[in-house]
């Protein structure tokens, strides 16, 4: 968990992806309860409608589930949905800037292929 | 409590302190108030608290106009600068009359908060510090609970972790009970995040109303060669630029950053302080 915010990325999807690393780490596990909105707006001194709106979205996209008068808690399905959302951004994320860097670099289609191979014997 | 803002106008003397500002503010928020000095921040809370009258134009809560009507001023509160209580007082004196004044005032918040602020009740304002004295008024303004609390530069002489506990104390209150906070800053930086709408002022006009995460969202520094560049801001609301030899940065609000970065654009995001700094200063300014 980071223990501060960046004041130039919107504050809702910094607390959503907070959550989200929680869970993919196994720090929360399914059927257990996430910090609530004014657990969040404390921690981070953050406004508590900004940690609403990340959390809601969570329950929105099926990853969270609401416990009237108890909390939110983290669905059965949640890895396996933000695997999937996760996967999505990670082209958006890792694949493009990689390939618009080797473009600028007149690295050919191959030769990057060739360097991802080779990536990990670094 | 709902206030709206028509046409509201200030002259000082001939110098326009609000130019003909209207906007409103309906729902019980934490808002931020951002600008230079002199762009009519502290004029405009003055209005609205009831201790100045506009020169025209009109600025209405719940309908009435707030000057010298004391069901609404006992229900505002505003913390200034300094200055804000008699000098021969004693603290207790200062929480007595405020404890008369304000209806929502919270006897027993105030005596935490003096004991966490380590005040204590049989100190004279005259023999306060001036963070001590900044501390008595955000003590008072947390306290009065009123359902429209103003904070204008409230912590001179507040040292960074007092400020801290300060914007604690804050989110803590308003968790319990919302209203409508408007909190004037020059710290930016510090505070940004504790907004849920900043409006930001420059030379007595509304230049932005707006969610920070809106502005988060789309407000971006993008770079890349100037001549590429140049073509593609074009038309956008360009706030600030930048040159070195053949490159260029360019901040933008309104700016799609998928778009940007597909067409081979470095995107960066821009600070709340950073974009006020572009919005109000001469280069940047209005131009749409």
């Amino acid at each position: 968990m980071n223990n501060s915010l960046d004041d130039s990325k919107p504050i809702f999807q910094q607390i959503k992806e907070q959550i989200e690393d929680m869970i993919i780490n196994h720090s929360i596990l399914e059927g257990e309860r996430v910090p609530s909105t004014n657990e969040f707006a404390s921690y981070y001194k953050i406004n508590p409608a900004t940690a609403a709106k990340g959390i809601n979205q969570l329950v929105d996209e099926g990853v969270l589930y609401k416990r009237r008068g108890v909390g939110m808690f983290v669905s059965d399905q949640a890895k396996h949905i933000l695997f999937q959302k996760r996967k999505a951004s990670f082209i958006e994320n890792y694949v493009v800037p990689l390939k618009t860097e080797a473009k600028k670099l007149n690295i050919s289609e191959e030769e990057l292929q060739e360097l991802i191979k080779g990536g990990d014997e670094r | 409590m709902k206030i709206e803002v028509n046409n509201l106008t200030k002259l000082y003397k001939g110098k326009k302190a609000l130019d003909q500002l209207s906007f409103s503010l309906d729902e019980p928020k934490i808002y931020g108030l951002l600008g230079r000095n002199g762009a009519g921040k502290t004029t405009f809370m003055q209005i609205l608290a009831g201790l100045l009258l506009p020169t025209s134009g009109s600025l209405l809560v719940d309908g009435e106009a707030p000057f010298d009507k004391q069901r609404l001023t006992e229900s505002m509160c505003l913390i200034k600068e300094g200055d804000n209580f008699k000098k021969d007082l004693k603290i207790k004196n200062v929480l007595t009359i405020a404890s008369m004044f304000y209806p929502t005032w919270d006897q027993e918040l105030a005596r935490q908060l003096l004991e966490e602020f380590s005040l204590q009740e049989n100190m004279k304002v005259k023999g306060l510090s001036k963070g001590m004295e900044s501390a008595l008024g955000i003590i008072v303004g947390l306290a009065s609970k009123a359902p429209i609390t103003m904070f204008d530069e409230p912590y001179i002489g507040l040292d960074a972790s007092a400020r801290s506990r300060f914007y604690e104390l804050l989110v803590e209150s308003y968790q319990k009970e919302k209203r409508t906070i408007i909190f004037s800053t020059h710290l930016i930086d510090e505070v940004s995040l504790l907004f849920e709408e900043v409006l930001i002022f420059d030379d007595g006009k509304l230049i932005v109303q707006e969610e920070p995460d809106q502005l988060r969202d789309t407000c971006f520094s993008i770079s890349g060669p100037a001549s590429l560049l140049e073509d593609y801001i074009s038309g956008k609301w360009v706030v600030h630029t930048q040159r070195l030899a053949g490159n260029m940065t360019a901040t933008v609000i309104g700016l799609d950053k998928h778009e940007a970065q597909a067409n081979g654009f470095q995107v960066e995001g821009v600070s709340m302080q950073q974009l006020m700094i572009y919005l109000t200063s001469k280069q940047g300014g209005v131009k749409k």
